[in-house]
């Protein structure tokens, strides 16, 4: 078993101080109470329909991720320091990415191997010499963040490319405001339900330089089987946007239009939960309905600004988040404020062979896979598994990486058997627009159900918990605001 | 809008309508087939429940003898049929689903969680037919779409979604109140009167009840059932909500409304005009006179003309 921090209680059994009101509600609350607020908060996510399809699961194509009602708390100070890490590390991936896809000077000076980057199957040589507008490629960032001490943050992976989860964020402070109200209102929390503002000012921000009139945004889904759907039509509906589908919009003239019933309506900026093959048939996989033929044109002819951009998914390829630390020095100078999580990079045979060695301690990933798949977890796994994935890591090295098994941090979760620890991930989300750059304090905490897990991913059986910032200093007991008691006039009995 | 979007809430709106309707027609049926002097002989009142639901050929198709069980069942829960109320609700919440931004969350809460209870409903019915199970299901059909019509009446923007919504729902109606006419015109024909008696009574009461028109009837005419003021009421009576000429009243309203944001008319504002001009114009006399079968099928047509108009105009774009 690893030693690991707990985010409530540390090894001496003192409750770190931003827990003080969540560790007395825990013990304070009868568990048949605990019991029904679970009960309550599973109806709720359930009459709001918020689900989550499983890939390869026919029988349960509706299902709702496990939300836990013990809120996962983070003092303001953390978050301060949190929040920091995260714009320099967004901003130095941007630049990296207006590089890579323009003069290539990292290249050039060796940071990194060239091949790496040209030669990953993320990398869109369709994209290479081309300017997009305002020059910002990753507008909407998800960045997985783990810590396993007090002091530090590590991200363990940046997502570019469709980051999605941010619509339990928003939901997930609902439910809790209302399973839980009287703990919400012992701590200062700081609010999320600003998000789908800011994203909606990012989005407006980077409308084509050439677009006139007011600007119109679209939110390009997959469709209703797509396991986040419910997500886009969440934000659609919070940002005040349409929900398209690939068969709602057209392309005439590299200009991108959406099918109305008031005729074509021209579109300057597409949000797209679509991924980069599926756009255009024309341009990427010829047998995709999903997408949108001659978009591809349209967006290179600089007639619609599609976020995230095409061929972000270099950045956060698992091959090129080691070389992460290097890219920020390289184009900000600064040392980075979020640590990277060690990595053996199994391209290079002397990392290979350390990790051949070490394999039953590791965690080895493999470069573009995703959702917690085609990952081993050394200490977790069999025999037979860690044999098989020597024969795959002596084949095709350069498709993993290797990470030392992390002792992710806990936090109290409520089961049906009581309170335990369970070990959680974070995932803030990060804006960039042509105005700067937006973190909402907070994020998905997510968190794996199963006693020991360390995979805290939804399809595996992970849960989710609302994050709340707060202020340090929230000791204090607020006074309960008293409510007004006019007296409603009464009907007349008699005339 | 996107006329994706317009196409579903008409849709959604539809189903939902065409889900209370059967559940009426079901409810109607078996209190006729209840009555001991039936002198059309057993299982004749199935056969016309599935024809004024339009599913007597897929019935026929898979099911041999039309009786309480097997007509029921059809009817309410087989997937087989395209538009029992099981596909229906289902339809409507996939309609639905693929338009959530269109909808408010009243809206949504309602359908949403009929389609929960629904599949409660589901698992009850794997166990066998039982007719108070069926009886319950019933109420539960006629609250869920009460309880949709409702909240969208009460939380919708009234701007082109809701009125592609309404279109949805009176265009059905209309239908809904159309078939029924349809299938018992012969009832209520003139000379029926001579034959009398208790049979036709529950005949005509039945029909009334399919479209909750029962005590409506009573409080506008103020005397006993008579056919040609059932036809009256149904076809003619603005202040009836299921009349075919209150549901033109509305889809006329609801279309002009479109072209006005719209600054356009065409063929579907036309072709409404048109119909409820020629059911204005038209009297009680005239109808029997001329036919009431012959009367109903031309509305009929029409009203599916119109459905077609609306979307080749606003739908597909």
């Amino acid at each position: 078993m690893l030693q690991c921090f707990d985010e409530m209680t540390l090894t001496d059994g003192a409750t770190r101080a931003v827990y003080g009101k969540v560790a007395r509600w825990l013990t304070e609350t009868p568990s048949e109470l605990l019991a029904s607020r679970r009960a309550q908060a599973e109806l709720l996510f359930r009459r709001i329909g918020i689900t989550f399809a499983i890939y390869g699961d026919k029988d349960a194509s509706e299902r709702l991720i496990p939300f836990d009602i013990v809120p996962r708390v983070i003092g303001r100070s953390e978050w301060m320091r949190l929040d920091a890490g995260l714009v320099q590390r967004v901003k130095a991936l941007n630049l990296f990415l207006a590089d890579i896809y323009g003069p290539q000077e990292i290249l050039k000076s060796g940071v990194m191997p060239t091949d790496i980057v040209l030669a990953n199957p993320y990398y869109q040589p369709e994209m290479a010499g081309r300017r997009i507008p305002h020059d910002i490629y990753v507008h909407i960032a998800g960045i997985d963040i783990i810590r396993i001490d007090e002091g530090d943050f590590y991200v363990l992976e940046d997502n570019l490319r469709t980051p999605s989860g941010v619509s339990y964020m928003l939901e997930n402070r609902e439910v809790m405001m209302r399973v839980a109200p009287d703990l919400f209102a012992e701590y200062r929390v700081a609010p999320v339900e600003n998000y789908p503002e800011a994203l909606l000012a990012t989005l407006r921000s980077v409308v084509p330089q050439a677009a006139g009139g007011e600007p119109v945004i679209v939110l390009l889904t997959p469709g209703q089987y797509n396991s986040a759907y419910y997500e886009h039509s969440f934000l659609a509906d919070k940002l005040g946007v349409e929900l398209v589908e690939g068969r709602d919009l057209l392309v005439r003239d590299d200009v991108v239009y959406m099918r109305t019933t008031e005729g074509p309506k021209r579109v300057n900026v597409i949000y797209r939960r679509i991924d980069d093959a599926f756009l255009d048939p024309l341009a990427f996989l010829p047998d995709s309905l999903l997408g949108v033929a001659g978009l591809f044109n349209a967006y290179i002819s600089g007639n619609v600004t599609l976020a995230n951009a095409v061929g972000t998914g270099i950045a956060d390829d698992k091959a090129i988040y080691s070389y992460v630390p290097e890219i920020i020095q390289f184009y900000l100078g600064e040392k980075p404020i979020l640590k990277n999580v060690p990595t053996w990079r199994c391209r290079e045979p002397d990392a290979l062979a350390h990790v051949l060695e070490h394999l039953p301690e590791l965690v080895v990933k493999e470069v573009n896979g995703s959702g917690g798949y085609g990952m081993l977890i050394g200490p977790h796994a069999a025999r037979e598994e860690i044999e098989l994935f020597r024969d795959k890591l002596r084949s095709k090295p350069e498709n993993f990486i290797a990470q030392p098994t992390l002792a992710l941090s806990t936090c109290p979760t409520s089961f049906d058997t009581g309170i335990a620890p369970r070990h959680v991930d974070l995932r803030p989300f990060v804006l960039s627009g042509s105005d700067g750059i937006r973190v909402v304090p907070g994020g998905l905490t997510r968190v794996a159900l199963k006693e020991g897990s360390l995979v805290v991913n939804s399809c595996q059986g992970g849960g989710t918990k609302d994050t709340w910032v707060v202020e340090d200093a929230c000791l204090q007991n607020l006074p309960c605001g008293a409510l007004a008691k006019a007296a409603r006039a009464p009907q007349a009995l008699d005339q | 809008m996107l006329s994706r979007t317009a196409d579903n809430l008409y849709w959604l709106a539809r189903y939902m309508e065409r889900a209370d309707f059967l559940a009426r027609t079901i409810d109607a049926t078996r209190r006729l087939a209840a009555v001991p002097t039936s002198k059309s002989g057993p299982g004749t009142e199935w056969e016309s429940a599935l024809e004024a639901s339009g599913a007597a050929e897929g019935f026929r198709e898979t099911r041999a003898v039309a009786e309480e069980a097997s007509v029921v069942e059809y009817l309410m829960f087989s997937t087989d049929n395209p538009s029992s109320i099981c596909n229906c609700i289902e339809k409507a919440r996939t309609n639905g689903r693929a338009v959530r931004t269109a909808l408010t969350v009243e809206m949504w809460d309602a359908i949403n969680g009929a389609w929960i209870e629904l599949k409660r409903f589901v698992m009850g019915n794997a166990r066998g037919y039982d007719r108070e199970q069926s009886a319950r299901f019933l109420e539960f059909v006629k609250k869920a779409s009460l309880d949709y019509d409702g909240a969208a009446h009460r939380s919708m923007l009234r701007n082109d979604a809701y009125w592609f919504s309404r279109l949805g729902l009176y265009i059905e109606r209309a239908d809904n109140t159309a078939r029924i006419l349809d299938v018992k015109y012969n009832i209520l024909l003139p000379e029926t009167e001579a034959v009398g008696g208790s049979v036709d009574y529950f005949q005509w009461a039945a029909i009334l009840r399919a479209v909750s028109a029962l005590t409506a009837y009573h409080w506008v005419y103020r005397e006993s059932l008579k056919p040609w003021l059932i036809a009256d009421l149904l076809i003619l009576r603005p202040e009836m909500p299921r009349s075919l000429i209150a549901c033109y009243e509305n889809i006329v309203r609801f279309l002009d409304s479109i072209g006005k944001a719209y600054g356009h008319k065409g063929a579907a504002q036309r072709h409404a005009h048109h119909v409820l001009a020629r059911l204005m114009a038209s009297t009680t006399k005239e109808i029997f006179q001329s036919g009431l079968h012959e009367f109903i099928t031309a509305f009929v047509e029409d009203n599916t003309r119109l459905g077609t108009m609306i979307c080749e105009q606003y739908l597909f774009a």
